[in-house]
């Protein structure tokens, strides 16, 4: 999970602990995991939630799916729970191991063995296709598991991505305005009231229509569009944070404007910029479903839960279910347990200013 | 619940072998209450005193079965209100116990009375629910109420929301409240902690008055003797969860068998002496020579420094006004402070006391240029402070320094006390490199009474005075000329005040600082400062000479405050 760590974490280190190397009392992220860990609900979903990423990872480095582009099964081939339910019905041709029934009249005899000859020659090993797989084959006879695994990297990518991006940008605006206020403030709420009087899907279009198809244009779409939750929410922060006694104290020993911004307020507000962005990142699959399955996500030739989604809904028609059940389950597994997760994650998280 | 059947011979309120215990996580238990047996008889007034974590609050609490969820009731306990076994009543029962037979005084009003319903019908609700009442009765008895607990012109305020009315009347609705049904005991947790000293005074008397004409039982909560000592007929002085002490008022005050109590009675500056240093608690409670020859030692006044030719800060006429938006347009003005002027010598102590919304606290952070002034003139060590630019204020900001008055919010919570102190000397480039710098800060973190290990500790590990000494302890990594004491004990219990207080004394004299000690506590101040300015509505009344004035005040608001002063038990 270290992708989704925020960057304060950094600054909240001081070279000063660092020097010292005596044992250093549990700091606040480590209680933090302490209280995670007697979080069972928050455990378990950690442990789906790091499978999906190590997946992920997996697929990216081509350790797992990778073979998912390969047409091993029949069109359509059923899962195989179900061949032998689906089997009559569906009537699946196979082209592997038919003999051809040849007549007494054949008019290639006399090219017999210049036939068999070149048969030799061009000899292919093709392997034969599978009537069923395990889950399903879709419409070119990809394994679906293979592809939504495949989708699973392109799609956890895009949510983390854009969820950091729009984070980034939403804690960097939310800082300026929340802490200086006055000027600051309102050119950002005009900024702000903007983006928001647009309705959310128009601007993504305008986005998409801008910068075109492809898994970047997908993240700076969704980051650029979706900043504004978190702006909101770490300006009032910092307005809340800012007339502290603690930001009292450092004004008085002399800290400068950005060490009190970054260096003692933003650790004090991390928890609600983490949670907000593992809130982004189940919002951000969701959205990045929404735009392949309305063509303006990833290209074609890679594949996405969006874009199985997309080719599921002609599927479906044909009574092919399958390409469907395995996209929508496997986001639906991730998308559960990252918000579960990030309900643990506040719990622990939420600092005791005691 | 019927109503219990007076009893001559048995007590009103009969608590015994009391055990209260809370669960923490999943199996932990933290004994709050051991093991106490209180009695409160028909028309007495019993004080529970004790610091933080006695369990005094908790021990009413369970008289009315108000305890939160994970509290525990150990077995053999009992408590008896009137013959009935509180513990074993049903819910119904309780309920109308509450309010009817046994009223309640919380310490906050502001956050007890509900602020979107009238405080009429918040009084009249209870009239109502527990003697049927109709609407029209219950207001008419509303009225008589207010009146009663002295809320002018009643048959107006029967419709003013609560936010209309200041922190005292708000208290004295909730009084109000709280006898409305005639109860048989009035609890009161603590009910004047919250407010100002003047107000203080006038609900003390007001409790007192009730009690007597009511006929009623009090349990009165507090931590602080003083107060109690006025108010009591017998007091039960708590530590700990446990009973250290259990006796009549003139008992307790003039013959005190307990160490723990004794202490508690010494560690309260006095108005009358100014020892070199305050008693503490573990004084009292270890019996060795040494700690006899420092009580010994204690006697001694405390030597004042004389006043310099040359003072350190010179502070004239300074004022600040904030501009309240009104409408869209307009604007009010409003003055925080209207003219202070007073001067302050190297290894002196100025107070600055006043009652909430005096400006002292203004004052403070105007001499930080934590609010910028709006008028005067600051002049620390001949040098005009307010015109400093900010490259120049950054070597002026590490010779004054502020210790604000709540140690939870003063220390940023994410950072190790190491980092803490380091930042400081860091800031303004002191010391070669962090190396030294750390090696500086466990100095100064023993130097403050903090064993070494508390470097790299966060501050949540930490009690409320072990953090007041880490605020101090970044103070002084700047070595400041001039430190602000911002309310800077009045969060915290007294045993712990009078170690803070003499850690500020010892501090003063090593590293000859001058201190301005801003308090509403008048003893606290009359006890550390050399000098007093008085502050009513942001204007200074009064500046003088702290013998000067507590012994010939001269102006009418300076009088009105000492003489409200508790001055614990008075012998009639």
């Amino acid at each position: 999970m270290s992708a989704i760590e925020p960057p304060i974490n950094e600054a909240a280190i001081d070279p000063a602990s660092r020097l010292d190397p005596a044992p250093r009392s549990s700091g606040v992220w480590r209680n933090a995991w302490k209280r995670l860990r007697q979080d069972r609900v928050g455990m378990v979903s950690l442990v789906v939630v790091g499978i999906f990423v190590v997946a992920g990872i997996g697929s990216a480095l081509g350790l797992v799916a990778r073979h998912w582009a390969d047409e091993i099964a029949v069109p359509y081939a059923p899962p195989s729970f179900l061949a032998a339910t689906l089997g009559d019905g569906l009537k699946i041709e196979s082209t592997a191991g038919t003999v051809l029934s040849i007549d007494s009249v054949d008019p290639l005899e006399p090219k017999k063995a210049e036939i068999d000859q070149l048969t030799i020659k061009n000899h292919q090993v093709e392997k034969p296709l599978v009537n069923t797989l395990p889950f399903g084959a879709d419409r070119r006879g990809r394994d679906v598991i293979e592809k939504a695994i495949k989708g699973a990297q392109i799609s956890i990518f895009v949510g983390l991505a854009a969820a950091i991006v729009a984070t980034f940008i939403g804690t960097v605006f939310g800082g300026l305005a929340g802490y200086f206020g006055g000027v600051a403030n309102d050119i950002l709420e005009w900024v702000y009231n903007v983006f928001t009087a647009i309705p959310g899907i128009l601007l993504i279009f305008c986005f998409a229509a801008v910068l075109g198809p492809g898994i970047g244009s997908v993240v700076t779409i969704l980051g650029l569009t979706g900043w504004t939750g978190v702006y909101r929410l770490v300006r009032a922060e910092y307005i809340k944070h800012r007339s502290r006694e603690y930001v009292l104290a450092a004004t008085a020993i002399g800290a400068g404007n950005l060490s009190r911004m970054f260096v003692h307020i933003l650790p004090n507000i991390s928890h609600i910029v983490l949670v907000q962005l593992s809130l982004y990142v189940v919002l951000f699959i969701k959205s990045e479903v929404i735009l392949s399955f309305l063509g303006l996500g990833v290209p074609v030739d890679s594949v996405s839960w969006g874009t199985m989604l997309n080719e599921a809904q002609s599927e479906l028609i044909l009574g092919k279910w399958w390409q469907l059940a395995a996209a929508t389950s496997f986001m639906a597994v991730f998308v559960t347990a990252f918000s579960l997760l990030t309900d643990a994650l506040r719990d622990a998280l939420d600092p005791k200013l005691r | 619940m019927s109503t219990p059947k007076p009893d001559t011979t048995s007590p009103l309120l009969d608590i015994s072998h009391l055990r209260v215990s809370f669960r923490v996580g999943k199996s932990e238990v933290v004994e709050a209450v051991r093991d106490i047996s209180i009695a409160v008889a028909e028309n007495e007034t019993v004080a529970l005193v004790g610091e933080s974590g006695s369990g005094k609050s908790v021990t009413a609490m369970s008289v009315l079965r108000l305890l939160p969820g994970n509290a525990l009731i150990g077995d053999g306990s009992s408590i008896r209100f009137g013959g009935t076994d509180v513990l074993a009543l049903s819910r119904d029962a309780l309920r109308e116990m509450r309010g009817k037979d046994i009223g309640v005084v919380f310490q906050d009003p502001m956050s007890s009375l509900n602020p979107v319903f009238t405080i009429g019908s918040q009084i009249a609700e209870s009239l109502q629910l527990h003697l049927g009442m109709t609407r029209k009765q219950s207001f008419a008895r509303t009225e008589e109420l207010l009146a009663e607990v002295g809320i002018p012109e009643p048959k107006a305020r029967v419709n003013a929301y609560p936010h209309e009315l200041s922190g005292g009347q708000q208290q004295r609705v909730m009084i109000a409240i709280a006898i409305a049904c005639e109860p048989r005991l009035l609890i009161a947790d603590e009910p004047t902690t919250a407010l100002d000293v003047t107000v203080q005074q006038q609900i003390l008397d007001l409790l007192a008055g009730l009690k007597e004409r009511h006929r009623m039982s009090m349990l009165f909560i507090s931590h602080d003797l003083g107060v109690v000592g006025s108010i009591a007929e017998r007091v039960v002085v708590m530590r700990h969860g446990q009973i250290r002490e259990d006796g009549p008022t003139a008992r307790i005050f003039g013959d005190p068998h307990d160490a723990y109590t004794r202490a508690l009675i010494a560690c309260r500056p006095s108005l009358d002496t100014r020892p070199r240093r305050l008693p503490v608690i573990a004084d009292f409670m270890s019996d060795s020579p040494e700690a006899a020859a420092v009580r010994a030692a204690q006697l001694r006044e405390r030597k004042v420094r004389p006043v310099d030719e040359k003072p350190i800060l010179v502070v004239s006429h300074l004022k600040k006004q904030y501009r309240l938006k009104t409408g869209l347009f307009s604007r009010k003005l409003i003055d925080a402070v209207t003219d202070a002027s007073f001067s302050l010598s190297r290894g002196r102590t100025l107070g600055v006391v006043g009652e909430s919304g005096s400006g002292k606290t203004t004052v403070g952070m105007m001499l930080m240029r934590l609010t910028e002034a709006t008028a005067g003139e600051i002049v620390f060590d001949g040098r005009d402070f307010l015109a400093l630019d900010a490259k120049a204020l950054m070597d002026y900001r590490k010779r004054i320094q502020i210790v604000f008055q709540n140690p939870y919010a003063s220390l940023n919570p994410r950072f190790t006390v190491g980092q803490i102190l380091v930042e400081p000397m860091r800031v303004h480039g002191l010391l070669a490199n962090d190396a030294a710098r750390l090696a500086h800060a466990n100095e100064l973190i023993e130097r403050v009474g903090l064993p070494a290990s508390a470097i790299h500790k966060y501050p949540h590990e930490f009690s409320g005075g072990q953090r007041q000494r880490i605020a101090i302890a970044r103070c002084l990594t700047l070595k400041p000329e001039v430190l602000i004491c911002d309310e800077s004990v009045s969060a915290l219990d007294v045993s712990v005040q009078a170690q803070v207080l003499n850690l500020l004394l010892d501090l003063q004299e090593e590293f000859d600082m001058a201190y301005v000690f801003i308090s509403h506590d008048l003893a606290v101040v009359k006890y550390m400062a050399d000098e007093i300015m008085v502050m009513n509505k942001g204007e200074v009344v009064e500046v003088a000479d702290a013998d000067t004035i507590y012994r010939s005040p001269q102006n009418p608001y300076t009088k009105r405050l000492l003489g409200s002063i508790p001055r614990g038990y008075v012998a009639a």
